[in-house]
């Protein structure tokens, strides 16, 4: 039997992160992948003959800097593309700079109020990023550097003047829809952020505590713009290139197409992987970057695990709302009114909170949206080896698309793409004469090609409720597990999804650290 | 006028059950007090009405377990007057001709439970347990004024530390699903313990009374928590009524302010608080006439009192921007039914005591959530929760031998329709929607009906003056709890107006029939005024 | 699942029978001179038949039978259900022989006990396993990937005890061939009309002893072919009261009396660790992982246990129940959840909870403290306590194969 000090499993950019974070402070690392390639959601695949699709992930907009660092890429500043809101009716609202530093076309009055309410929530989503940043405290054994972050937490909250204080506590649960309503009068900016708090969650903009949706997307940053969106040189699939080198570099052995059917344990101790070829490579430090209910529910044997923590375990909520639709086109697309520069940069149809409302309804039921809300880009203006010259790629999130439709996706997949191309048809006349080839891909479909349970991409909601010290669940919180020597580093565990790394690595500083469990 | 004018101690505006509750305190500590109440009755959302002759109503709020005993001793209610007669369980009907019924003998519950589940009966004690070690933690902060984060007194600091103190007799894990357990849905918590759809639809009613929130909306667990509160270590959820209709709630706390020597004036409509150098010094009623005090409480939700009564001019901004976007949507309506006979439910075996209990219709978390839908899209719900109760099953004292009362709260019912104002039309459509779901069990319903109140938000807001028809005072949200409850750095019943104190629901803990918020209100105002409070009781000790 | 309408409608009827009756009820009935009943898991239980001291002189003296249907029966069958069981329970379940019971606890992932009971392996795949409380929830959450199947079957069989020395005689004398050969923990079954007893030497009694399991179709049956054959055996029913002497003597706790479990505990410092409640014997730390294995074996190298269950002596002869058990007479340390006059040792004896280092290090110098209600007067009892090893009561019968004629 082969041995190696760290087994990592799953070959995603957390997977990798951790791998190279690992790999550097000298340990043996081996990386498995089941897929024929690693970088995960960053991945892309052929969906049409000589077109590609960038990977599940479209745009970056919360790389940390210290895994960009890790990972090589270069510190410049990358370019902060826009976000544009799109009308059916009238011109778009253009959000510029990292979360709209700029807004055009909207009144000057409402760009004021729009930056009064950017400004409020940058401060606040800045209160909350320390936290993201460190494991979860252990509740009953606080650390100095755990009230050291509550101290300056509090100390920001306090300079900041006491009303701003007050109000961080009054907004953090609060429904994005009221703020929204509280702050903003413009139809489009509102149905903006609302579609930007409730994307990849299982929450309508009139749910409580949806507003955590987009203070999470603020704590990203790019080029240190808090809330700046940007696309690495080459595409996102480039990521997913200087993720692996990063971790090659670093001395990691990395074997893809092999799939991990069991982690080995005995009495409560990891003792290393089996593969689908019987093969078996012991190590005493196991890293799961792999969905946790996929970890826990099909690798480990359940005897080796206590029935409450299974029980919580199955009780993560991970069902994915989310449908990824990527077009073959002729031609590039031309949304009404966009600039032509601006159709690199992310574009969005919600019309109005109630329109992100009522996409999110039927969800609930197991439907999917007679009339969606998504986020559009166009990945091949910035990786033109995607598509032959002259056609581009199209590639949009479409939500809401429940991971188990009631009618069944066999027969709704038809139907669902026919709608949403109908709603692309709205606000790019034309564009459906330009269709050579497409790829509908459902939650359903998503958990099948990237192994993510539900087809999640936060491997599990991102709700209050499965947050912090609750994320994945409460016993495997601080990325070891109640079986000795098996980690998590996926999306499932804090701080949560989006091309981060800081799942990873945060798992691999535990590790380095030495606390076992 | 001027020098001979009575000048009162304290000026209520507002006689609803909180009102009267905090009158009673300060009455009692000495102090002169006039209730202001514009009806020609009080108890505001606490009343019994003859609306036809011989029936009584309690045309608002219909059962009675959550007011706190504490209150209830301090002034005396029984002695005053108050019974309370406990009823057990309820039953869901569901559509395919069964039940669930609910009954306070563990074995009975259990077993109507394992009727439908094994699992799930069993389940419950589980969901039972956990449930009540989280009402034992709030109960006690139902009676202490919340602490404000960022006073920094001494006070409040170490109210916070206790709250602290308290949270940490949890253990690690504990907490942990403590703080899952406040921000949950009620529906994701209850797919957590039982699989059973009508299960699932019969506890998570308790998370939907009186909030404008769907049972799948975060949040949702802690308002059940808010309706458990009735008796922590009795069962989980007693309820009861007031014999002879919640106004005996009313009633008896009217005697006991009037024993004391209260002033109580009916029909005395408040049209603006007086203010003098920036304090309060009295209200001015409909008409001009000048009530002076040296104090003003108002009963009335903060809206209303500082959008309506107050002068703009003498409120900051930014406390003015908070109460505007302080968020109280009506979500309920009422019909209130007086019947010539007791309606029939064949689904119910003959002699059952479920049809002394809460009555329900909704047999899923799906149809409550649709329900809910409707709201949200500004229409009442097509196909309704209705919460029904027949209490002249019990009380005989409410309707003419034979006959009997019967209050229906129906959810999900907006403050307009579609954006617009409710006419009597939408009413009627309205109450038709209610009473062919009820035909559709009891056969014959329609032809027993003698007598009918609906009562939308529109008709709340007019009689009751609650904003928008909000039964709570406002919403159960986070953003409207304890130190947030109505505005952050406002949540100690005092006001930016010297002088001028809130103490109805719209302050901390919030709504129900429970008398708290007016309890803890005349609390801070006899320390503000130095008075003792050595006949409040504390909150009783949960050991 | 939710059963089908037709199923559920016929169930509605429970509400008519608030307290179900067992399947050997209507003899209990005929028999019941006291008419003293208790609610047992739901069902309608006596706490005494004729006269409590005389009952339990039967368990001692003759031999005694009491109703055991009440009694929460799960069977787990399946290819898992050893890995299964062993998971769940603290005992090594691979060493349990078909044919054999196991005295078992188990716990949850804090590692405080859920409940006790015994553990009957009727076949390789095929086990029962009995217990105080309802565990349903549990027990199927526990199942999550292993091939198993968990079904209660509280209902669908019946139980009896039959206990005390005349007990093999009384089983012999009705036939039951090769009931001889059973050694204490063993079992086997044997036929009963058309269908099977099965027949095992368990008991809560600390004396030689038995319990019957059948189908509830064969209850009466069976009770009567005991019954006819006790006739010149002194056999007699019993309520719990009895049964409660004997089992304090011979040292048994009863789950939610002398501890709380783990799913019943409110508040948070009452969940109880194996080692608190004198069941650190049962737990296996060669075995393979069980549930509330790190949290137990933790809580031992950290020297965490805060409590520890013992037996005392406690002087004169007032029983002792709830007593407040000091150190030097002023520190509270414990409290006693179970006491007796015990008639058979004649010494005074109680179960007692005490707080380490108490009972564990610090074994001098305790007492109690005994409220003795006399003619509306409070007789305060200050009385020495010694601790003592359990059983209070060791009977050779009890194990004695093939068992003694009496």
């Amino acid at each position: 039997m082969t041995s190696f000090d760290v087994i990592i499993i799953g070959g995603g950019h957390n997977g990798l992160t951790a791998a190279t974070l690992l790999g550097k402070s000298g340990r043996k690392v081996l990386l498995l992948e089941a897929a024929g390639n690693v970088g995960g959601a960053l991945h892309g695949y052929e969906f049409h003959p000589g077109f590609r699709a960038g990977g599940l992930a479209h745009i970056v907009n919360r790389l940390d800097p210290d895994v960009a660092k890790l990972i090589g890429l270069q510190a410049e500043l990358p370019e902060i593309l826009p976000t544009v809101a799109l009308s059916e009716t009238g011109m778009p609202a253009v959000l510029r700079g990292a979360y709209g530093e700029r807004t055009d076309g909207v009144t000057a009055a409402e760009a004021v109020r729009f930056s009064e309410l950017r400004e409020k929530l940058l401060f606040q989503a800045g209160i909350l990023k320390r936290f993201l940043k460190r494991r979860p405290p252990e509740i009953g054994a606080v650390t100095a550097g755990d009230m050291a972050a509550f101290a300056s937490a509090g100390w920001n909250m306090i300079r900041r003047g006491r009303e701003e204080g007050r109000d961080f506590l009054r907004m953090l649960l609060m429904n994005v829809a009221d703020v929204a309503d509280e702050y903003l009068t413009d139809d489009r900016l509102k149905g903006l952020i609302a579609f930007d708090a409730t994307l990849g969650i299982h929450l309508g903009p009139r749910s409580p505590t949806s507003l955590l949706g987009l203070h999470y997307r603020l704590t990203g940053e790019a080029g240190g713009a808090a809330g700046a969106q940007f696309m690495p040189r080459g595409g996102v699939s480039a990521l997913a290139a200087a993720f692996e080198k990063a971790a090659v570099s670093a001395g990691v052995t990395i074997r893809t197409g092999t799939s991990v059917t069991r982690i080995l344990a005995d009495r409560g101790e990891t003792k290393g992987i089996a593969l689908a070829s019987g093969e078996e490579i012991s190590a005493p430090v196991v890293v799961s970057a792999i969905h946790p209910q996929m970890t826990f529910l099909t690798l480990v044997d359940a005897a080796e695990l206590s029935t409450g923590f299974l029980r919580a375990v199955k009780n993560i909520r991970s069902k994915g709302n989310v449908a990824r639709l990527d077009l073959a086109l002729e031609r590039v697309p031309e949304f009404s009114g966009v600039l032509p520069e601006d159709h690199r940069g992310r574009l969005v149809i919600a019309r109005s909170i109630d329109h992100v409302e009522n996409a999110f309804n039927p969800a609930k039921y197991g439907e999917f949206s007679e009339d969606p809300v998504m986020e559009i880009t166009v990945p091949s203006l910035a990786d033109p080896s995607l598509a032959p010259a002259g056609a581009a790629t199209l590639s949009a999130l479409v939500q809401f698309a429940p991971y188990q439709l009631g009618e069944g996706w066999e027969a709704g997949k038809p139907r669902f793409q026919k709608v949403v191309l109908d709603v692309l048809e709205r606000h790019a006349p034309g564009i459906g004469k330009f269709v050579l080839g497409s790829s509908l891909m459902t939650p359903a479909d998503i958990e099948a090609c990237y192994h993510m349970s539900g087809g999640h991409w936060h491997h599990g909601e991102l709700q209050t409720d499965q947050l912090l010290v609750n994320r994945p669940v409460n016993a495997a919180c601080r990325y070891s597990t109640p079986l000795k020597g098996l980690y998590l580093a996926s999306a499932g565990s804090h701080p949560g999804g989006g091309i981060s790394g800081l799942p990873g690595f945060l798992a691999a500083q535990s590790i380095l650290a030495g606390e076992r469990r | 006028m001027g020098s001979r004018m009575k000048r009162y101690d304290v000026v209520m505006i507002g006689g609803g059950h909180n009102g009267l509750v905090a009158a009673c305190y300060l009455q009692r500590a000495g102090l002169d007090v006039v209730v202001l109440e514009k009806n020609d009755w009080v108890g505001g959302a606490a009343t019994s009405r003859e609306l036809t002759p011989g029936f009584t109503y309690s045309n608002c709020s219909y059962v009675c377990s959550l007011f706190r005993p504490e209150i209830m001793r301090d002034l005396e209610l029984p002695e005053h007057g108050l019974q309370v007669v406990a009823y057990e369980g309820g039953a869901v009907f569901t559509r395919d001709g069964d039940y669930l019924a609910s009954y306070r003998d563990h074995d009975s519950h259990r077993r109507e439970f394992a009727r439908w589940s094994k699992r799930d009966a069993e389940a419950y004690d589980r969901y039972a347990r956990d449930v009540t070690r989280q009402c034992r933690f709030i109960q006690p902060l139902l009676m202490r004024t919340a602490p404000d984060p960022f006073s920094f007194r001494p006070r409040d600091i170490s109210e916070l530390i206790h709250l602290a103190r308290k949270f940490g007799e949890f253990t690690p894990s504990q907490i942990a699903q403590t703080l899952r357990f406040w921000t949950m849905s009620i529906s994701d918590f209850l797919d957590e313990y039982f699989e059973t759809d009508v299960i699932k639809a019969y506890l998570a009613l308790s998370g939907i009374i009186g909030t404008a929130l769907g049972p799948m909306s975060p949040g949702t667990a802690y308002v059940l928590l808010h309706h458990y509160m009735g008796e922590v270590d009795g069962s989980v959820g007693a309820w009861g009524y007031a014999r002879g209709g919640m106004g005996a709630v009313s009633r008896a706390l009217a005697s006991s302010f009037q024993a004391w020597g209260g002033t109580i004036r009916i029909g005395a409509d408040v049209e603006k608080v007086l203010t003098r150098n920036g304090e309060a010094a009295g209200v001015v009623l409909c008409g001009g006439e000048e009530v002076l005090g040296k104090l003003v409480v108002s009963n009335a939700d903060v809206k209303r009192t500082f959008l309506k009564l107050v002068d703009e001019q003498d409120l900051p901004d930014t406390f003015l921007h908070r109460v505007r976007h302080f968020k109280m949507r009506g979500s309920s309506g009422k019909l209130n039914i007086a019947l010539d006979s007791l309606p029939e439910f064949p689904a119910l075996p003959a002699g059952s005591s479920c049809i002394r209990g809460d009555l329900h219709f909704t047999d899923s978390v799906e149809r409550m959530e649709r329900a809910y839908d409707d709201w949200k899209a500004g229409r009442w719900s097509a196909d309704p929760f209705v919460d029904m109760v027949i209490p002249t099953q019990l009380d005989p004292t409410m309707a003419p031998p034979g006959k009997h009362f019967m209050s229906c709260f129906v959810q999900y019912c907006p403050p307009k329709v579609e954006g617009r104002d409710w006419t009597d039309a939408d009413r009627d459509a309205f109450a038709e929607t209610v009473i062919s779901q009820i035909a559709e069990y009891s056969p014959g319903f329609r032809e027993r009906i003698v007598h009918m109140e609906v009562r939308t938000p529109r008709e709340i807001e007019e009689e009751v003056g609650l904003t928008e028809g909000n039964i709570f005072q406002g919403e159960l949200t986070f953003d409207q709890l304890l130190f947030n409850r109505p505005v952050p750095g406002y949540a100690q019943y005092r006001s930016p107006v010297k002088g001028l104190y809130l103490c109805g629901s719209s302050t901390h803990p919030g709504g129900g029939v429970m008398g708290a918020p007016g309890r803890n209100a005349a609390a801070e105002i006899l320390r503000d005024l130095r008075l003792g409070t050595k006949h409040m009781s504390q909150a009783h000790d949960v050991i | 699942m939710t059963p089908g309408l037709a199923a559920r409608l016929a169930g509605q009827k429970h509400i008519a029978t608030p307290r179900r009756e067992t399947p050997f009820h209507p003899r209990l009935k005929e028999l019941s001179e006291t008419n003293d009943w208790y609610t047992w898991a739901g069902c309608k239980a006596p706490h005494s038949i004729f006269d409590t001291e005389l009952e339990y002189f039967c368990i001692r003296s003759q031999a005694a039978l009491f109703d055991i249907s009440p009694m929460m029966k799960y069977r787990i069958t399946g290819p898992d259900a050893e890995r299964y069981l062993n998971r769940l329970t603290l005992r090594d379940v691979r060493k349990l022989a078909v044919g054999r019971v196991q005295y078992t606890a188990w716990c949850d992932d804090h590692g405080h006990v859920l409940d006790d009971g015994t553990l009957f392996r009727l076949d390789a795949d095929d086990f029962r396993l009995c217990c105080q409380e309802r565990h349903l929830p549990w027990l199927l959450d526990s199942a999550i990937g292993f091939s198993v199947t968990v079904e209660e079957e509280t209902e669908v069989i019946a139980g009896l005890a039959l206990q005390g020395p005349t007990s093999f005689s009384i089983l012999q004398a009705a036939g039951f061939a090769g009931v001889d050969a059973l050694k204490p923990f063993q079992l086997a079954r044997f036929p009963h009309e058309d269908a099977e007893v099965t027949i095992s030497r368990t008991g809560f009694t600390g004396d030689l002893g038995y319990e019957l399991f059948v189908p509830v179709g064969k209850a009466l049956s069976l009770w009567d072919r005991l019954w006819t054959a006790g006739r010149l055996h002194g056999l007699k029913a019993i309520g719990y009261d009895a049964l409660n002497r004997a089992r304090i003597e011979a040292g048994f706790i009863v789950a939610n009396a002398d501890f709380v479990t783990a799913e019943g505990a409110l508040r948070t410092d009452r969940g109880r660790m194996p080692d608190e409640i004198g069941l650190d014997w049962l737990v296996d730390t060669e075995k393979p992982f069980f549930n509330g294995r790190d949290a137990i074996l933790r809580a031992r190298e950290r020297r965490t246990l805060k409590h520890i269950l013992v037996g005392l002596e406690i002087e004169g002869n007032i029983p002792a129940e709830h007593a407040i058990v000091y150190h030097r007479g002023k520190r509270e340390v414990g409290l006693v959840t179970a006491a007796i006059w015990s008639p058979l040792a004649k010494r005074n004896i109680a179960i007692a909870s005490l707080e380490r280092p108490f009972g564990e290090r610090i074994a001098d110098d305790l007492c109690v403290e005994i409220y003795a209600m006399r003619e509306l007067q409070y007789r305060k009892l200050m009385k020495r306590a010694k601790i003592v090893p359990r059983p209070f009561v060791r009977l050779d019968r009890r194990t004695f194969t093939p068992p003694g004629r009496f």
